[in-house]
């Protein structure tokens, strides 16, 4: 898999917003590639940053309040402050975005099937009957088991499984390279959850096309991810494939998330609970280690000045250098306890 | 002993229609549930949305109409004197909501918010009242600066927290918990969590405890009932039914649920299309021609299951 082609490379990506006359920097230092045939992750609770860096890569921010520097390249083009004009050539056609919230990715006033031909009148040159074939080709490939009826519905009409589907099926409609998933089973079921992501993991092994999914849900994660990158308060602060993240996981952060799940086959009393708050945008301190107030047990030495990301193995990546003296507060000492758990 | 029975609780709502408008059909959001609940036991109920979860819990508590059936608190029949103040089932049952910011009113002080049910509920002077709006502040773990602030100056996981200060505020026995979590960051959720054992093993509380999410009622709960389509298709012990699932669709959630090991993710994928396998092939087994769920049988003395009669005997 790592031979293949890179299809997006992201360098030294900025997003800042404007809060009454400063710009503050809401994800900052990004540099990710995501390769063709691929699943990568990006996981983070509330407010990492993680929906600004999917907004960031199809330019769907605000423009006067917001700042995007860096580089998003795309097939020699750099995404990052293109024109609308250009983009919309671009988004849909070779970058398909898949929404959290189907009903509101959804116009409630037009049938299912118009709304994905809609797309495929805009990139394509197809006429009307062969994007009608084409529309419920598409619904029998997400799924979709009588698209002739399906295609003359309104979204009210259907679940929010079918729905979910229905977006996707827009995704994909141009058979986008890349496809940004946002959330996309957050607003689902369990059981349809399940369906959902089996569904995205079929669809990418046809198409190879290397998909973003951007998740607030490790089960998710370990579930579909070939890699997965770890924000935290607008930074990433880990990437590693799926299985190395899992099995050793590194910075403090995660292990300290990993830790709070419930678990199913355990039956350990207590959670892990990570001390503090995640620091707002107007107040972080950006110079020292970002998760160093919420590990005061662990002396300020041990932190980095600008933490950076390090490679501490193949395609394995930690932001500072605390990990190596990290334990949990309740347990004792760091680096021996480290030696003896690897 | 049990405090408290619910008998074969129904919640429908008519569906009206036609020329005069008349009741063609209902919807049978609760059919038929039976529950009892013990001191200091923590109870979880799941289900898929629009399974009949959360009207369950709000018809217990009152927010609901109940069509027909019982609720027995303390050996008295309270069905019809849920709402009414001078009854102690009100003030003995509390509930706690999954959006904690539209369950306060936006417009008043945490010191108003908190005191309302003790003003409901207890007669205790203004000074008396005060000391106990801080001594619940100090049981949920914030201090007394949080008084004058209005409920959006918090964090989601405070006013979480405040809603569960506000719900324990008059000593109830039970508090029923509709998706408490679901809503929160994860370390935020496992914070909440911890907090409510804390206060559970503190105060001898029972809950009913409302969730989606598998995982998280593992973790609470020690006794479980799968809802679906307004009826249990399972209900038993932890162990009944994570070890010992009967149910098909018991097994189709448990499957469904991800895993954090990546390792097995093939197998688990096979595992899922094999039981969505035989979801269709032996659903005659547990549901009725209509799509019902059936009745339940004994499987154990805990351990319910709703299928035929001859299933029953080959297990």
């Amino acid at each position: 898999m790592n031979t293949s082609k890179e299809l997006l490379t992201i360098k030294n990506l900025h997003t800042s917003f404007r809060i009454k006359d400063q710009y503050f920097a809401a994800i900052e230092d990004i540099n990710l590639t995501l390769k063709e045939n691929e699943i990568l992750a990006i996981v983070g609770e509330s407010g990492c940053g993680k929906s600004t860096l999917a907004t960031s890569i199809v330019g769907l921010h605000q423009e006067g309040n917001t700042k995007v520097d860096g580089e998003i390249l795309y097939n020699g083009l750099n995404l990052a402050n293109m024109k609308d004009d250009d983009f919309n050539k671009i988004r849909g056609n070779d970058i398909g975005f898949i929404f959290q919230d189907p009903l509101a990715a959804l116009n409630p006033l037009m049938r299912i099937g118009d709304q994905i031909a809609e797309t495929l009148k805009y990139h394509t040159k197809k006429t009307e009957k062969e994007r009608q074939v084409r529309v419920l080709e598409l619904l029998n490939q997400v799924g979709i088991h009588n698209p002739e009826r399906i295609a003359k519905q309104y979204p009210h009409q259907l679940s929010g499984g079918m729905r979910q589907r229905v977006v996707i099926a827009i995704a994909i409609a141009c058979k986008p390279k890349i496809m940004i998933a946002d959330e996309p089973t957050t607003a689902l079921d369990v059981t349809i959850q399940a369906q959902i992501l089996d569904l995205l993991g079929d669809l990418q092994e046809e198409t190879n096309a290397g998909i973003i999914l951007i998740t607030h849900d490790l089960g998710v994660v370990a579930e579909v991810a070939d890699r997965v990158a770890v924000m935290y308060a607008g930074q990433i602060i880990e990437l590693a494939s799926v299985e190395e993240l899992f099995a050793s996981p590194k910075h403090p952060y995660t292990r300290s998330l990993l830790n709070s799940i419930p678990q199913i086959d355990s039956d350990n009393d207590r959670l892990e609970v990570i001390k503090g708050m995640v620091p707002s945008l107007v107040k972080m301190d950006r110079k020292g280690c970002r998760f160093a107030p919420r590990i005061p047990w662990i002396d300020e030495s041990k932190h980095e000045d600008h933490p950076q990301l390090h490679e501490i193995a193949k395609d394995h990546l930690v932001r500072c250098t605390c990990w190596k003296d990290f334990h949990f507060e309740h347990e004792e000492g760091g680096l021996h306890h480290e030696l003896h758990a690897n | 002993m049990s405090f408290m029975q619910i008998k074969d609780l129904n919640v429908h709502y008519p569906i009206r229609g036609g020329f005069f408008n008349t009741v063609v059909d209902h919807v049978y959001a609760v059919d038929g549930v039976t529950m009892e609940f013990e001191k200091g036991k923590t109870y979880g109920l799941v289900g898929e949305s629009g399974s009949g979860k959360s009207t369950t819990g709000k018809a217990i508590i009152g927010l609901e109409k109940i069509t027909s059936g019982t609720i027995t608190y303390e050996g008295k029949d309270v069905t019809n004197q849920r709402r009414n103040r001078n009854n102690s089932f009100n003030k003995d049952i509390q509930m706690i909501f999954q959006d904690s910011t539209s369950a306060m009113n936006p417009r008043k002080r945490i010191q108003e918010v908190l005191a309302e049910p003790i003003r409901n509920f207890m007669n205790l002077s203004p000074h008396e009242e005060k000391r106990r709006i801080i001594e619940l502040l100090e049981i949920v773990g914030m201090s007394e600066e949080a008084l004058l602030k209005y409920p959006h100056e918090f964090s989601g996981g405070q006013k979480q927290r405040l809603g569960i200060a506000r719900a324990v505020a008059c000593n109830p026995k039970m508090i029923i918990a509709d998706e408490p979590v679901s809503a929160l960051d994860l370390s935020v959720q496992a914070q909440v969590l911890n907090f409510m054992k804390d206060i559970q093993t503190e105060f001898g509380l029972s809950y009913l405890f409302i969730s989606h999410d598998l995982g998280v009622v593992r973790h609470m709960c020690d006794h479980i009932s799968i809802m679906y389509k307004g009826r249990f298709v399972e209900t038993g012990t932890k162990q009944d039914i994570y070890e010992n699932p009967q149910h098909i669709y018991t097994n189709r959630l448990l499957s469904a649920i991800p895993n954090i090991e990546p390792s097995t993710r093939k197998e688990r994928k096979e595992v899922r299309q094999a039981v969505e396998a035989a979801y269709r092939v032996e659903a005659p087994k547990f549901f009725d021609a209509e799509g019902k769920v059936l009745g339940l049988k004994n499987l154990s003395s805990t351990h319910r299951v709703a299928m035929s009669a001859l299933e029953t005997e080959a297990n």
